[in-house]
């Protein structure tokens, strides 16, 4: 009997919706997983290569397109590789096994005396004549995977496991037009959408003819409902007028965030959704030593370096979408929900844009596009935001606040741990609802989603990485969903992961140091899994840690631990720096058990990613509330929500551990909790006291010294 | 009324009809010159994603009106190299593999080319200050800075 086929595979197990054999010599791999520049094509063409046995060369990947490639939901939750993959991995298999039985019918030979080389079938090593193309006739893959292939064993691959160079990257040194935004249709027009402020806002006066006046060029107005977009040839003009029409057009019931919302003890004061997961309270506290510490960290930006853009065609009857999102399908259902037109009229195509690291404009910015070319037949349109447009409109990473409460045994060591988390939702995806921008401004826009976050099932949203992996005996999560927050939220990068290993791991070190012991050794004393020593082992051995490296002296050495979803990859993180009033990163050390890695060098360059990211966010992210500013965001460009610079990035070292285990694990998230906590971690060991709340701001610095 | 503005752009004489004469350089090169390689990522001159070179220094040209640049040498990504010709910069970017999403790479190539034009032995620190008017989002900082000290070892005949 097989084994069960890879979920993704089983939900979309037609073959033909995996692989093509288009012409001679010539291999197509389907994916519905899409470039978000994090490299996944290149690993998705190299599982292929080997498990079908084709040379790379002949392999070309579409993906993310409706009409074409497998519905895999959404490209996050670092889960591409580790659920995609493996569905990659199995249709080939299966594949090769039909074509292969279909080459020993032809021979009269066994299947087992053959093999395939670059697509060619060879019998006892020797070539047949026969290849995937010229059997392609007889082989029929309008058929079901049956799990009857055979995946390689690691030590056969001769793709997977290789560096190869990203396919995605030369366009882009070269400046060829591969993103989105450089996609121009014949008889285009660009478009700028005038933000309705929020749900329910409504639109009181439009001075047209001072948006007229600021375009110095030919524009139109199209309306529906409390959308309002401006459309025109020239996108100069149509650029101008967008930029000046919110000075130009009077909302009625405006709400808009006041300073006070912008802290994340603010969620402390608000209606909740709660929940207990875990184990029950301990009977007896008695007689334990109690630690508690709570954390927060404020709402950060997906501050992705392209403003979201969206184009669309209604066209005979059919509408097409070409959008940077992260899932076609989802979106698909999300215009139906919208639109007069079915999901069956629809296609809708990925084309990439710059890094979204979540859930950012990118929906929003496509189902704008769709919303004006339904009013336009026959015209393409193009939307893209404006700067302040992505800021101030995009979804945010929620605010979150975490309280940890322990009980210690006699050693200093956690026996009870409890989470308890406070946060707006990380799920606010269109999904099946028709939850999107523009959409909350037309005629009957679509009802409030309930309040939810991502299940645990799914590694759980605020819930995320809040079960410390350590070896404690009992734990438990207390999590209070707010439902309504001053700005929309959603999935940014780790989700609340961060969050919480920032508390987890700065609460481990300060038991360490009530135990007198140092983190490292603290942190093994009550670590079980031997993949999370061994990652904690050899990050403490590149960075060359020192037990006894005196603290508060200005510099600072920290580590920070973390399994991502306690089920993707195993990341360790050390951090150097200095610290007077601002911080300075000195080197940063990273040691990565990701299991079976498809490409080393790509996943490097992830966890790498991860790490600069996640220093940006600790040191200098915090979206600010300002009820003065027109949008009540004084986070609204690069100078009002600085990230981190090329001079401030240090040096970075990453290593993988265990790279041929069996089973791939996500990575591209693994390293961002860890790092926040290394940061955490080393600015207390700098200054001999800890900072609670991220970003580590010099204000922050300045008052915990102060008070000190 | 038509505006026309005269002035080279990667080496070749171009005469565009803008809207105005205040449209930004970069409209005329993507939506007028058809070059895409130089991105558009804020309008207000922050990010570096439209970074080229007017008369070999870098300057962002999101809001830089064409008018400005009548009579100049404008060079983008596209006049840098290619497939074929590769500018050294562009290699060492390639073998480093230092890219994510790719999309602030036309800005700092620029960037690095016009540091390595002036200062063919730049330290590590010089390269990050002559890269700090782009922002990379991806956090490939690391990669690029190598790229950027390889490039430059290989323009200096150091490495092949």
């Amino acid at each position: 009997m097989n084994a069960p086929l890879p979920a993704f595979l089983e939900s979309n197990p037609r073959l033909d919706r995996w692989i093509a054999f288009p012409a001679p010599g010539q291999v197509t791999v389907l994916t519905g997983r899409v470039e978000l520049g994090q490299g996944v094509l290149t690993a998705m063409a190299q599982i292929a290569a080997d498990e079908l046995d084709v040379d790379l060369a002949r392999i070309t990947v579409r993906s993310g397109d409706t009409d074409v490639t497998p519905n895999e939901g959404y490209t996050s939750g670092s889960h591409s590789i580790q659920a995609g993959g493996i569905a990659m991995r199995q249709a080939c298999a299966d594949i090769r096994a039909l074509y292969l039985a279909q080459a020993a019918v032809v021979l009269g030979c066994n299947a087992d005396a053959l093999s395939v080389r670059d697509g060619g079938i060879l019998r006892d090593g020797a070539s047949t004549g026969l290849d995937y193309w010229s059997l392609s006739g007889a082989v029929d893959l309008a058929v079901k995977a049956t799990g009857a292939g055979r995946p390689k064993a690691v030590a056969d691959f001769t793709r997977i496991g290789e560096s190869h160079a990203r396919l995605d990257l030369p366009g882009k040194v070269f400046g060829a037009p591969v993103f989105i935004h450089d996609m121009r249709l014949d008889g285009m027009v660009h478009a700028r959408v005038v933000r309705q402020p929020n749900r329910g806002a409504t639109i009181g006066a439009i001075d047209e003819a001072a948006i007229r006046r600021a375009a110095k060029g030919p524009v139109e107005f199209v309306r529906q409902g409390n959308f309002l977009a401006i459309i025109g040839g020239d996108e100069t003009a149509v650029e101008r007028a967008g930029g000046a029409a919110p000075a130009h057009v009077q909302w009625n019931d405006v709400e808009t965030p006041v300073a006070a919302q912008q802290e994340a003890s603010w969620l402390l004061q608000r209606p909740a959704v709660d929940r207990t997961l875990g184990d029950p309270e301990p009977a007896d506290a008695q007689g334990r030593e109690r630690f508690e510490a709570t954390f927060t960290r404020g709402y950060l930006a997906h501050a992705s370096i392209s403003p979201s853009c969206g184009l669309a065609l209604f066209k005979d009857g059919h509408l097409t979408v070409w959008t940077h999102c992260q899932g076609v399908y989802p979106l698909r259902a999300a215009l139906a929900k919208i639109l007069p037109v079915t999901a069956e009229n629809m296609t809708v195509v990925h084309v990439p844009g710059s890094g979204c690291y979540g859930h950012n404009g990118a929906d929003d910015a496509s189902a704008d596009a769709a919303i004006i070319a339904m009013q336009k037949p026959g015209v393409p349109v193009r939307v893209r935001w404006r700067r302040e447009e992505e800021f101030v409109f995009e979804p945010k990473s929620a605010s979150m606040v975490v309280t940890v409460r322990a009980l210690l045994d006699t050693d200093g060591k956690p026996v009870d741990w409890t989470q308890e988390i406070w946060s707006g939702t990380h799920m606010n995806r269109p999904g099946g609802g028709g939850n999107l921008l523009g959409a909350l401004a037309l005629p009957n826009p679509p009802p409030e989603p309930p309040p939810a976050d991502v299940p645990e099932a799914n590694g759980g949203g605020a819930t995320r990485n809040g079960v410390p992996l350590y070896a404690i005996p009992a734990t438990r999560m207390i999590h209070h969903l707010i439902p309504d927050t001053p700005i929309r939220t959603s999935s940014l990068r780790g989700l609340g992961a961060v969050p919480n290993v920032f508390a987890i791991e700065s609460c481990l070190d300060d038991l360490a140091a009530r135990a007198g012991q140092d983190p490292v050794a603290y942190r093994l004393s009550i670590t079980s899994d031997p993949r999370a020593r061994a990652t904690i082992e050899k990050v403490a051995a590149m960075a060359n840690w020192q037990a006894d490296a005196p603290g508060g002296t200005g510099r600072g050495r920290g580590i920070g631990f973390a399994r991502y979803k306690n089920r993707a990859a195993y990341s360790a993180v050390v951090v150097e720096l200095d610290v007077d009033e601002d911080i300075r990163l000195a080197r940063i050390w990273c040691a990565t058990d990701a299991g079976l890695v498809i490409n080393p060098d790509g996943a490097i360059n992830q966890l790498e990613g991860g790490i600069v990211q996640a220093a940006s966010w600790v040191l200098k992210e915090q979206v600010r509330f300002d009820s003065d500013a027109a949008s009540g965001l004084s986070s609204f460009d690069w100078d009002t929500y600085p990230v981190l610079k090329f001079s401030e990035v240090p040096e970075i070292d990453v290593e993988l551990i265990n790279t041929k285990d069996d089973v791939p694990l996500g990575v591209g998230e693994a390293s961002s909790g860890p790092t926040a906590a290394a940061i955490g971690n080393a600015v207390s060991h700098a200054l001999g006291l800890r900072i609670h709340d991220l970003p580590l701001t010099r204000e922050r610095i300045m008052a915990a010294l102060l008070q000190d | 009324m038509t505006t026309t503005v005269e002035f080279q752009v990667n080496g070749k004489p171009v005469s565009v009809a803008p809207l105005d004469e205040e449209t930004p350089l970069l409209d005329v090169l993507r939506n007028e010159l058809g070059l895409m390689g130089t991105r558009f990522g804020c309008g207000l001159e922050q990010c570096g994603c439209c970074m080229v070179l007017i008369d070999g220094a870098p300057e962002k040209c999101c809001a830089k009106p064409v008018w400005s640049v009548a009579g100049k040498q404008v060079t983008t990504v596209e006049g840098m190299g290619n497939a074929e010709a590769p500018h050294p910069l562009q290699q060492a970017f390639l073998d480093e593999q230092a890219g994510q999403c790719g999309y602030c790479l036309s800005g700092i190539l620029i960037s690095a080319k016009a540091l390595l034009d002036a200062n063919p032995k730049p330290t590590r620190a010089e390269i990050a200050a002559a890269l700090d008017g782009n922002i990379c989002r991806c956090g490939t900082h690391v990669r690029i800075l190598r790229a950027v000290d390889k490039a430059a070892a290989v323009m200096r005949g150091e490495r092949a």
